[in-house]
């Protein structure tokens, strides 16, 4: 059977173009995207600070740096940042380009989990060093 | 997954040549798309050449005069000749134009004409506009109130008059309806079946931004979806391309606002 809004069969095409009718979402996400994008920004500038200052160090003087409760709050917020707006882009990506609706809904579900695994393992990593 | 070649009943082959222009000084040659459902054929760019000193000067002289003259069975869709209709919006010269208000002079070398892009084909360069007006419906293109009809014209004042039709003449009240910008936009290729596109966007801007309807809640629900409006990445084909000068992606922008404003 094929989606309500899907062209095809003997649809009428005022049905098929209002098909579910409104999700009445969407702002939330676009408004999130803007937001962390805004948050990349600022906390990519900290990065690179991070990254230049970091140049030289052994691994002592940097897990030592990367301690620093003000470096650690920075990445554990460009981590969240960084991961929460992949999240949201790859999920536009997914919704542009996969009508197959079993494809989408696995993709978008693998994407959710890998970042989410990947955040908490990045955060978990930083605690460990500044805790 | 998104399909990125064409299927193969609709590769486009090479088509005939015909000659229209024997002894002429002023040659061009118009490669023009041509399919016909009646046959099994694959779509083909038939090749004519013809003498501009016996046609105008716009692409859609050059159409009507192959037409006449040349091959009558060429099947494509014009009516007012002067950029009011938008019945002859088509893809010359790899934009997507209103054949009787681009001059033949503009475009460079042989002149390929197609049809309006990633629409279904009715015939030659007539694309199938059912759902593009469907869609059009959908976002109740009309003067919207629950205050009772006054007994004379609804008042406006010439600032909010000029919400729709813009300082310059370009607000979206401008708006033919050649749905040049909607098949020019990539997110529509892909998601056209829920996403409204620019034309349908622009023209439910139109209502949203006039003083006298009151059902812009209403209206700005109806869009509220993550395909219906938020599949426009402001890609600016829309605008780029728009015949009219007109700036769908601002008013796209405008509605984006107005979600957020409301929150």
């Amino acid at each position: 059977m094929s989606h309500k809004w899907e062209a095809g069969g003997m649809k009428n095409p005022l049905a098929r173009a209002r098909g579910l009718g409104s999700a009445h979402h969407g702002v939330g996400n676009w408004i999130r995207l803007r937001v962390t994008a805004v948050a990349n920004v600022i906390l990519s500038v900290w990065f690179i600070w991070f990254v230049k200052s970091s140049i030289g160090l052994d691994h002592a003087e940097f897990t030592g740096m990367l301690a620093n409760p003000l470096n650690a709050i920075a990445m554990i917020l460009l981590v969240i940042s960084v991961f929460y707006h992949a999240t949201l882009g790859c999920r536009e990506i997914v919704e542009d380009y996969f009508h197959v609706e079993w494809m989408k809904i696995s993709k978008l579900v693998g994407i959710y989990l890998f970042f989410l695994a990947a955040g908490i393992a990045c955060i978990f990593s930083v605690l460990k060093i500044a805790l | 997954m998104a399909q990125f070649t064409l299927p193969k009943n609709s590769k486009v082959k090479k088509g005939d040549k015909y000659n229209g222009a024997n002894g002429a000084t002023r040659k061009r040659i118009f490669k023009v798309y041509r399919w016909d459902p009646d046959d099994e054929d694959n779509p083909r760019l038939d090749e004519y050449t013809i003498d501009l000193d016996k046609c105008g000067p716009m692409v859609l002289d050059a159409l009507i005069h192959i037409k006449d003259n040349i091959d009558s069975t060429l099947t494509f869709r014009r009516s007012c000749r002067e950029g009011i209709c938008g019945s002859c919006a088509m893809n010359i010269d790899g934009t997507n134009t209103l054949a009787c208000t681009k001059d033949i002079d503009d475009c460079n070398g042989d002149i390929k004409v197609r049809p309006l892009p990633h629409m279904p084909v009715v015939k030659d360069l007539v694309p199938d506009l059912n759902h593009v007006y469907a869609q059009y419906e959908t976002i109740e293109p009309w003067m919207k109130t629950d205050s009772p009809a006054p007994d004379r014209e609804r008042l406006q004042s010439s600032e909010d008059a000029n919400l729709l039709n813009g300082d310059d003449g370009n607000g979206p009240a401008g708006c033919i309806l050649c749905f040049c910008c909607s098949t020019s936009c990539p997110s529509y290729w892909w998601n056209g079946d829920r996403f409204m596109g620019p034309a349908v966007l622009l023209q439910a801007y139109r209502w949203i931004a006039d003083t006298r309807d009151e059902a812009t809640g209403e209206r700005l629900d109806n869009l509220e979806d993550p395909f219906r409006l938020y599949r426009c990445h402001t890609i600016m084909n829309c605008t780029n391309t728009c015949p009219k000068g007109l700036n769908p992606a601002k008013a796209i922008a405008e509605i984006k606002k107005l979600m957020v404003t409301r929150r």
